[in-house]
């Protein structure tokens, strides 16, 4: 069994700007942990301080019964002696060493390891007999798998994972993301994958952490975070498109109805406390029609009118002003068969579950 | 021409760049990899016979290692001869003078070396010596071979520190700058003339190879990537 990792410390990022990360990591069901935010956040010297490669201000690293980092009683563990694997952004593979002498470069005995385990290794990444090539000669996908072989062969207790596809052209990106769950979901470490991308967030992950301002803001199962942020931060920063305030006018029978503006939506959200609240809505959660249906129960028919549209690749961008301003995603054969443009009519429907809200500071 | 000159002068530079190799290196490592406190005294140091008279250098040498020192003392107690005016003598103030042109080409080719490559070795369970050997060393060849050359180079052109710590004694310290010079004054402009073409080929064929491999090499090693 695998053992945990507990940490907590306090770091400084650049001059004047600390970085408070708490994080419990362990193997089992929810061993894939995406540490998520925008760039310039620290998740990168998070992971550094996990790794050994940074020394935190404050706090401590504990891994089972190791004491990897405490600052207190100053013990500071060097990378050597933690046993984890770290993957930097660009691979870092030693360009003057081939494939194979990279991967024994980190085995335990390293010129006496049988072959049959280096054959095993290279099977596992789908490099069979690509042992003897020189790093330059490789692609961007199998560079990756080279580094990620490369810090497996040390059986690592911990794998850390700094942007791990943002190497990779755009068309390696999806089968490597779908390559790189299964690989983190086949070995029984826990893991820590630095991203920004949303995507990226989504396909590998089992948990996610939100830093943003400084700490974590939210750690939990990746898609609650991403259709329930804690806060506006956590919102802006998984990228929920309309968060607009509003008031809660009413509440019964597990559904809330908010003023937003000059409109009225309905959420169902029935544990919510506070009166003044934000309301998040996913543009992808929104569906465009031409006129109000009859009656459908928990929808919300929001009537209103285009304000912009705007192409992004297979789907449309459609700003409504209905009372506030909704941002929603529209494939363009939809977009066709609407006939939107600019100051159509439009009656936009946001199902009553699809709503989040977060509470605001009362500010009356 | 004076062959006793450039045999000697051929041993003293091969003796001097092999002496910077085992000092040197370790000492750019410690210059270009670590961020201890002094280390600009150090860089200092290292560089100051780029700019100090080689009779200055020589002058000190002389003092620090006479027969009056204690090192000149223990010197003599144990060989039973002085280390001034002697091929040791020589050697000592040779190494010392051609320490940066050793030093800053290693310690900049060690600083070129990638960093992620450096820490990715830690996280690999390399020690620190490990890494070294390993890593920076064979990513930092063509800087290696460059500080190597240059002070084999240097040391064949020697003068005035051979002058002040060696003294013009044939076969021990007569180096061949020193023969040349000789040469000049008895007025044999023939034989310093063949002497001076000799070690100008010398040097232009050592330069030009090394420059030449540094080329090859540097196609094959993409330093980064």
């Amino acid at each position: 069994m695998a053992d945990r990792l507990i940490a907590s410390f306090l770091k400084q990022h650049a001059p004047g700007v600390t970085i408070r990360a708490d994080l419990e990591l362990d193997a089992g069901d929810n061993r894939v942990t995406v540490l998520f935010g925008p760039s310039g956040s620290g998740k990168t010297t998070i992971l550094r301080c996990l790794a050994g490669l940074d020394r935190p201000q404050q706090g401590f690293i504990r891994f089972g019964e190791e004491v990897w980092f405490d600052a207190a009683a100053r013990i500071d563990r060097p990378p050597q002696q933690r046993r984890l694997a770290y993957v930097s952004q660009d691979y870092s593979l030693f360009p003057h060493l081939t494939v194979e002498q990279n991967i024994r470069f980190g085995m335990d005995t390293a010129g006496r390891q049988p072959r049959d385990r280096i054959d095993t290794i290279l099977r596992m990444v789908h490099l069979e007999g690509m042992g003897g090539r020189m790093p330059t000669r490789l692609s961007g996908g199998e560079r990756q798998r080279v580094a990620l072989a490369r810090a497996l062969a040390r059986n690592p207790r911990l794998i850390l994972l700094d942007e791990p596809l943002a190497a990779l052209d755009l068309p390696l990106r999806d089968p490597m993301r779908q390559e790189l769950r299964q690989f983190l979901r086949s070995i029984d470490v826990p893991s820590v994958v630095v991203t920004h991308d949303r995507v990226d967030a989504l396909t590998l992950g089992d948990r996610m952490a939100v830093l943003s301002g400084g700490y974590i803001r939210q750690v939990g199962p990746v898609p609650e975070v991403f259709s329930r942020p804690i806060d506006l931060a956590v919102a802006a920063s998984v990228g929920v498109e309309t968060v607009v305030p509003g008031e809660i006018v009413d509440s019964s029978d597990g559904l809330v109805t908010v003023r937003v503006g000059a409109s009225q939506i309905r959420v169902a959200q029935p544990s919510i406390v506070a009166r003044s609240v934000f309301a998040c809505i996913r543009a992808e959660d929104v569906t465009l029609e031409t006129s109000p249906r009859t009656e459908v129960s928990a929808r919300n028919q929001l009537a209103g009118r285009v304000t912009s549209m705007q192409p992004e690749g297979a789907v449309v961008r459609v700003t409504v002003d209905c009372g506030f301003s909704l941002s929603a995603l529209i494939t363009r054969p939809a977009c066709a068969e609407l006939g939107l443009r600019e100051n159509s009519a439009i009656t936009a429907v946001v199902k009553a579950t699809a709503v989040h809200l977060i509470p605001r500071e009362n500010d009356t | 021409m004076d062959w006793s000159a450039i045999g000697l002068s051929l041993r003293l530079a091969t003796a001097t760049t092999l002496i910077l190799l085992v000092v040197g290196l370790p000492l750019a490592g410690w210059l270009a990899l670590s961020n201890r406190r002094g280390r600009w005294i150090v860089d200092a140091l290292v560089a100051l016979p780029l700019v100090l008279p080689p009779t200055v250098l020589g002058f000190y040498v002389l003092v620090a290692l006479g027969p009056r020192s204690p090192v000149g003392r223990a010197y003599e107690a144990l060989t039973g001869s002085a280390i001034v005016f002697s091929f040791e003598g020589l050697l000592v103030a040779s190494v010392l003078y051609s320490l940066p042109f050793a030093v800053q080409p290693f310690a900049a080719a060690f600083a070129a070396v990638d960093r992620n490559l450096i820490e990715t070795a830690w996280c690999l369970g390399a020690s620190r010596a490990r890494t070294f050997m390993r890593i920076v060393v064979p990513l930092a060849r063509p800087g290696i071979v460059a500080g190597a050359v240059l002070s084999f180079a240097h040391t064949v052109g020697e003068f005035g520190v051979v002058l002040m710590v060696g003294g013009n004694i044939p076969g021990s310290t007569r180096t061949v700058s020193i023969s040349i010079y000789d040469d000049v004054q008895a007025f044999d402009y023939g034989r310093a003339g063949r002497t001076a073409a000799l070690l100008f080929v010398f040097s232009f064929v050592v330069l030009a190879t090394t420059y030449r491999l540094q080329r090859r090499s540097g196609r094959a090693w993409p330093i980064g990537s």
